[in-house]
C-alpha cells in the first residue's frame, strides 16, 4: 500500500531509533512497541526501551515476485530476525551476494531506503539487516 | 442455544470468470443454495456475507446491502463480515450464532470475491492487507514470503522437504480434476511443481493458491425445522474461532498456528468427537506448507510429520484422512471471501453423497478449517449427517 507522509512520520522513533518497549512487571521485551503487555495485560508496566539492532537469522526467503514499490529491489531476501533482546522482527537482508544465507547467522541492523511510493515520490527509510563478517 | 443445520448449499464454478461481475457470482451461488433448500426469498430472515477486499478489488463497499438488494431479499438485515481469507468462515459462524441464539430462524450465508478485475500485482497488494501493513508489508514481505518463512523454519526444525510440499499440490490437483467446480481440471506431477518458477523461496508457483473469482452460499435453519426444507440436513455440531498476533513474527512459533490448535481443541470438545472420527476435512491450503501445518495442528498427524504423511499419500482421497477433496485452495481456487463457505459446501456435498467422482466412502462427519492472514484468525466447523 502507498504510505503517506503522516504515516511515515509517526513511525520514525521505532523505525529509525529502534525504540520498542519492555514490561517491567514480567520482563518481556517488545519490538515493535506494544502498549499492552500480552502476558500481564492491565497489570503490566510498559516502559520505552532502545534495542541494539543485533540478532540472528531465524528464518528467511528469497522474494522473486515483489509487491508494488519493491519492483527495483527484487529479488531480495526477507528474513525474520531474532533480536538479541528476544523479540522476532521482519526485515530485509542486504549485501547478501557473497553470503551463504543460513538460519542462525549473526546480523546487525543497517539503515536503508525501504521503498518509494506514490506520485509524490515519497521515499521511506527504515532498518534492514546485514550478515556480520567473521 | 438451539441446534443448527445446513439445509441448502450452492457455489459457482471457481476460476477466471471475466464475463461475470461480483453481483452475478454471488447471485448464482445464493439462488442455487435457496433452490437446494426449496426456499423462497420470504423464508429468509437475515443475510451474512464474507468478502475480504471488495473495496480494493472492485471499488465496492457495503456489499451485503448490494447482495440483499440483488437477491430480492430487502428488507432483511444484511451484515458484512471481514476477517481476510477467513471472512467466509467467520460469516458462517456469525450466521450459526444468529440461528443458535434464536434471534433469527432461516439465514443465508454467502462468501464472494471478484479478483480478476484488477492486475495480479494489484490483487497481490490488496491481499497483503491481511498481514501487518506497518511491520511486514512495509518491509517488503509478500504473503507468499510469510508462508515461505514458515516453510523454511518447518524444513529446519523437522526436515520437511520441498518434494513433500509438492506432494500436497499434486494431491490437491488430482482432487480438483474430479471436481467440476474447480479452477484447475488437470493433474500435475512432483516434477512440474519442483520446476515451476520461484515466487518466494522455497515456495514456487505450484505451491501457491491462484487468483480466483467465485462465490458460495449455504442456508442455515434450526435443526428441529430442517426436515421441512430438505431430506438430508447436515448439523453444525461445532463452530469455533480463535485469534493470534496479526504479524507472523509476533507468534510463539512459525511452524504451528496456535489459533488453529485452540479452535480445533474447542471444536472437538463441543462436538464430542475426536480427530479419529473425522471422515473428510477441508483445510486452508493457501500454500502447500499451510496444509502440512494444518494437518498437524488439527491433530491428524504429529507435529513435524505432516510433510511425510502427504508424501506417503495418507491425505489422498479415501486414504487415512481425505484432505481437501474439493481440490483445496490450490486446486479448486481461492476467491478469498468465498473460500470458507466453499469448504462448508464441499463438506455438505460429501456428507450427503453428492460429491461425484471425489466422494469419500461413508462420510458421516466432516470438518472445515479456514485461516485469515498468516494465522491471526482461525475458524473451525464440524458437521454431521443427521
Ligand atoms: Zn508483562
Amino acid at each position: 500500500m502507498e504510505m503517506g507522509s503522516p504515516m511515515s512520520w509517526r513511525m520514525i522513533p521505532e523505525r529509525y531509533g529502534l525504540i520498542g518497549t519492555r514490561c517491567e512487571n514480567c520482563g518481556t521485551n517488545y519490538f515493535p512497541a506494544r502498549e499492552v503487555c500480552k502476558k500481564c495485560r492491565r497489570k503490566g508496566k510498559i516502559v520505552p526501551m532502545k534495542y541494539s539492532g543485533k540478532g540472528k537469522i531465524y528464518s528467511y526467503s528469497l522474494v522473486a515476485s515483489p509487491p508494488r514499490g519493491f519492483e527495483l529491489e527484487a529479488p531480495y531476501f526477507i528474513a525474520i530476525i531474532e533480536l538479541k533482546e528476544g523479540p522476532l522482527i521482519t526485515g530485509q537482508l542486504v549485501e547478501t551476494e557473497n553470503e551463504d544465507v543460513k538460519i542462525g547467522l549473526p546480523v546487525s541492523v543497517v539503515f536503508r531506503r525501504i521503498q518509494a511510493s506514490g506520485e509524490e515520490g515519497l521515499i521511506h527509510y527504515g532498518f534492514k539487516f546485514k550478515i556480520d563478517r567473521k | 442455544m438451539r441446534r443448527v443445520a445446513i439445509v441448502g448449499a450452492g457455489m459457482t464454478k471457481f476460476g477466471e470468470r471475466w464475463e461475470d461481475s461480483f453481483r452475478d457470482l454471488i447471485l448464482e451461488a445464493g439462488m442455487q443454495a435457496l433452490q437446494s433448500a426449496n426456499m423462497k426469498g420470504d423464508d429468509i430472515d437475515a443475510l451474512y456475507g464474507g468478502t475480504m477486499a471488495a473495496g480494493r478489488l472492485i471499488g465496492q463497499e457495503h456489499i451485503t446491502a448490494l447482495i440483499a438488494d440483488y437477491m430480492g431479499l430487502n428488507p432483511i438485515p444484511a451484515t458484512r463480515v471481514e476477517a481476510a481469507c477467513a471472512s467466509g468462515g467467520v460469516a458462517l459462524r456469525s450466521g450459526y450464532l444468529a440461528v443458535a441464539s434464536g434471534h433469527h430462524n432461516n439465514v443465508v450465508v454467502g462468501g464472494v470475491e471478484k479478483m480478476t478485475d484488477v492486475s495480479v500485482s494489484d490483487a497481490t497488494t490488496a491481499l497483503g492487507g491481511a498481514g501487518d501493513q506497518e511491520w511486514e508489508l512495509f518491509m517488503g514481505a509478500t504473503f507468499p514470503a510469510l508462508y515461505a518463512l514458515m516453510a523454511r523454519r518447518h524444513m529446519h526444525e523437522f526436515g520437511t522437504t520441498e518434494e513433500q510440499m509438492a506432494a500436497v499440490s499434486v494431491k490437491n490437483h488430482a482432487n480438483a480434476a474430479k471436481n467440476p467446480y474447480a479452477q484447475f481440471q488437470k493433474e500435475i506431477t512432483i516434477e512440474q511443481v519442483m520446476k515451476s518458477k520461484v515466487v518466494a523461496s522455497p515456495l514456487k508457483v505450484f505451491d501457491c493458491s491462484p487468483i480466483t473469482d467465485g462465490a458460495a452460499a449455504v442456508i442455515l435453519a434450526p435443526l428441529e425445522e430442517a426436515k421441512k426444507y430438505t431430506d438430508t440436513p447436515i448439523e453444525i455440531v461445532a463452530s469455533t474461532q480463535a485469534s493470534d498476533t496479526i504479524a507472523l513474527h509476533g507468534r510463539d512459533s512459525l511452524t504451528s498456528l496456535k489459533a488453529t490448535r485452540i479452535a480445533a481443541e474447542k471444536a472437538y470438545k463441543t462436538a464430542n468427537v475426536t480427530v479419529k472420527d473425522i471422515d473428510v476435512v477441508e483445510v486452508h491450503d493457501c500454500f502447500s506448507i499451510a496444509e502440512i501445518i494444518a494437518t498437524e495442528d488439527l491433530g491428524f498427524f504429529k507435529k513435524g510429520e505432516g510433510g511425510k504423511a502427504a508424501e506417503e499419500g495418507r491425505t489422498a482421497l479415501n486414504s487415512d484422512i481425505s484432505v481437501n477433496t474439493s481440490g483445496g485452495l490450490k486446486g479448486c481456487g481461492h476467491p478469498v471471501g468465498a473460500t470458507g463457505i466453499k469448504q462448508a459446501v464441499e463438506v455438505v456435498w460429501q456428507l450427503t453423497g453428492k460429491a461425484g467422482k471425489r466422494q469419500v466412502d461413508n462420510a458421516e462427519i466432516g470438518m472445515t478449517h479456514n485461516v485469515g492472514g498468516s494465522g491471526a484468525t482461525c475458524v473451525v466447523h464440524i458437521m454431521k449427517r443427521c
